[in-house]
């Protein structure tokens, strides 16, 4: 550890205020805006009545609002515990180097060039019983299967869908993590005779823990804002079953106009990831302890 | 434990057709069972493929490995029964100190009792047995080191333990601790060792025997005292010795001998080669004599460097600079003058086409 006195010059903060302003400009003014009308029910431009924390408890009692949270939660965690897991699997079973390694990349990175929108017409389409290729093979197969009728298929389509499309991601992060590991673990490995298992365990695992994290708060928050996809497929349906936080948000605010209980909700909604994200960060560096290990090389 | 005899050759490349694409050109060689090795060489030449091919983690383009005449050429590590410690330390993050120790036993299924004591005992040797249940990962650099150190020594039935360059990253006064404390446990538990390094004085401390290497190939093979006395290969002269030996042509006609085409007058009982040679002589050998005393050379005194302990010429003999080691109580000549340097003693050498001839 070195102890050498780090000079003091405050003018270092002027050189900050260039991201003050941007961020600024770019999230807390926007966000402020959306605090103006959680306080406020506007009925028309020129009439507007401060109602403190009303939309707020309002919001609070919505029981459709809490089945949409529930709802929400449960494809968030869905999706990690499909994701993450089948993402590892998929970089581990990735060629390390060649032209096999680009040509991989590639063809893993496929799915992420998709934009969101057609990733929902091309499930839409792929489900469907007389033209899709996997609604009519499980059709034929004797599974009566229909996103737009039942539920629970719905439900479990939207899933697989976001697996599709999102995976790759979680692939190409855990891949980086991979490379990054030095020759001579593998080595030492060998050398102290670890099995594939203790390999995976006991190096690969946790010098992939910084990218790990990363792709689970990713594929965490993008998923808890989850929107086009399940609006292109099923547009919320059937009843509210695959309707998840944001699309019933744009519904209050956007079909219905209710521009103070949304704004309120927008908030919670803000506040949920944000906690969520903290607990996940915590729970996995506590995963390792907070050690960071210092490099080397 | 094993004796271990290489007979092989080595390129990354297939199908190689010069020398240059060989890292390791055909050799033989054996390590007795028990012995404290050094490789020695400069970056680059071989050492450290040599030693992945003992270990089992490179397999020779060419030829065989054998553990006490079984060959072992195409057998993993763990078939050749092998510990290797490497350059930068390899710990195991999750693990605490204990555990990472106990690993390489754990592995292989031994009871859980011995495996304990075994720990407890190489924490001992190492210094760390109060850092027992600390997690491996939050130490320093050297301290993993350590941990690196004893997972290879952690096994007492291991055929040899190989060190690449194990000490690079360690402090220089910890570096000579731990030096010290590998030859202790050598001696405590009779391992065959071989320890990889382009440092001489490391190579030199450490090994019974030094493997000197260049270029894919050893050139010699022998103790401190032989490789410093008699270097087989004017590579061994230049690489050993701080600074290394001094080279001067020469050339050997009818009993008499030319240096740097200067007449050099004959002692009695002096006998030379014939022909071209390379004469090599030490800086701690060269000594200045009165002018024209047989054996001698004129040479001019270009820079006195003070080293602390002795003084240190560079002088110019025809053309040629040369290195000379002056004990702390001769008289220093002034820059720019005339001296004589012997140049002909018993610790002279004569090499040609590199290799030592007499």
């Amino acid at each position: 550890m070195s102890t050498t006195q780090k000079p003091v010059n405050q003018k270092a903060w002027w050189l900050v205020l260039p991201v003050l302003l941007c961020v600024a400009f770019s999230a807390i003014l926007p966000l402020m805006t959306v605090v103006n009308y959680s306080v406020q029910d506007i009925i028309s431009p020129e009439r507007r009545v401060f109602v403190g924390t009303e939309w707020f408890a309002s919001v609070m009692r919505d029981t459709e609002l809490h089945g949409a949270l529930w709802r929400q939660l449960q494809f968030s965690l869905a999706v990690l515990a499909f994701e993450i897991p089948l993402g590892i699997a998929l970089a581990l079973s990735m060629p390390a180097q060649g032209w096999k390694a680009s040509a991989v990349l590639v063809v893993v990175a496929l799915s992420l060039l998709i934009p969101w929108n057609v990733v929902g017409t091309i499930w839409q389409i792929y489900g469907r019983a007389d033209i899709g290729l996997l609604g009519h093979t499980l059709q034929a197969l004797g599974f009566d299967y229909s996103y737009t009728g039942d539920p629970l298929h719905a439900w479990i389509t939207v899933l697989v869908m976001d697996v599709w499309h999102w995976t790759p991601l979680v692939a190409l992060l855990a891949y980086a993590g991979l490379r990054s590991i030095p020759d001579a673990y593998y080595q030492a490995a060998r050398i102290d005779g670890a099995s594939k298992l203790a390999v995976f365990r006991y190096i690969q695992l946790p010098k992939m823990r910084d990218v790990l994290m990363i792709a689970v708060l990713l594929r965490f928050m993008d998923s808890f804002m989850i929107y086009t996809e399940p609006f292109v497929l099923t547009g919320g349906g059937p009843g509210t079953a695959t309707t998840f936080l944001s699309q019933y948000l744009t519904q209050k605010a956007v079909g219905q106009f209710d521009l103070g209980p949304a704004a309120a909700f927008s908030l919670i909604y803000f506040l949920i990831i944000l906690l969520l994200c903290f607990v996940l960060y915590n729970w996995m560096q506590s995963l390792g302890a907070a050690t960071k290990e210092p490099t080397h090389d | 434990m094993a004796r271990i005899e290489l007979d092989l050759a080595h390129a990354y490349k297939p199908d190689p057709k010069s020398d240059a694409d060989y890292a390791l050109l055909p050799l033989k060689m054996t390590f007795r069972d028990g012995g404290a090795y050094a490789l020695l060489g400069p970056s680059g030449c071989g050492k450290t493929t040599m030693l992945n091919i003992m270990s089992g983690l490179v397999v020779p383009s060419q030829g065989s490995v054998k553990f006490d005449e079984r060959d072992v050429t195409r057998s993993s590590p763990q078939e050749r029964n092998i510990a290797q410690v490497f350059q930068f330390p390899v710990i195991y993050d999750t693990m605490t100190v204990a555990e990472n120790l106990a690993f390489p036993l754990k592995n292989r299924g031994v009871p859980a009792e011995q495996i304990r004591q075994r720990v407890g005992q190489i924490a001992e040797m190492l210094e760390m047995s109060h850092q027992l249940d600390m997690r491996a990962a939050g130490l320093s650099a050297d301290q993993k080191q350590k941990i690196s150190l004893g997972r290879g020594l952690v096994r007492s039935d291991v055929s040899a333990v190989l060190f690449d360059e194990p000490l690079t990253v360690i402090d220089p006064h910890l570096k000579w601790q731990l030096r010290r404390k590998l030859k202790q446990i050598h001696h405590e538990l009779k391992l065959t060792l071989i320890y990889v390094t382009h440092d001489q004085v490391e190579a030199l401390t450490f090994a019974d025997e030094v493997v000197v290497m260049t270029r894919g190939k050893a050139v010699q093979v022998g103790s401190a005292d032989a490789l410093f006395e008699r270097p087989a290969h004017t590579f061994v002269g230049h690489f050993i010795g701080s600074p290394g030996m001094n080279f001067l042509s020469a050339q050997g006609e009818n009993g008499q001998l030319r240096v740097q085409s200067l007449e050099v007058a004959m002692p009695d009982g002096v006998s030379v080669p014939k022909g071209e040679l390379k004469l090599g002589i030490r800086p701690e050998y060269l000594r200045m004599t009165q002018p024209h005393a047989a054996g001698s050379v004129p040479a001019q005194v270009r820079q006195v460097q003070d080293i602390g302990t002795y003084q240190l010429l560079t002088c110019d003999v025809a053309g040629v600079l040369v290195k000379v080691r002056l004990a702390a109580d001769m008289p220093v000549p002034p820059v720019g003058s005339q001296v004589w340097l012997r140049v002909l003693g018993q610790h002279t050498c004569f090499y040609r086409n590199e290799e030592l001839v007499a």
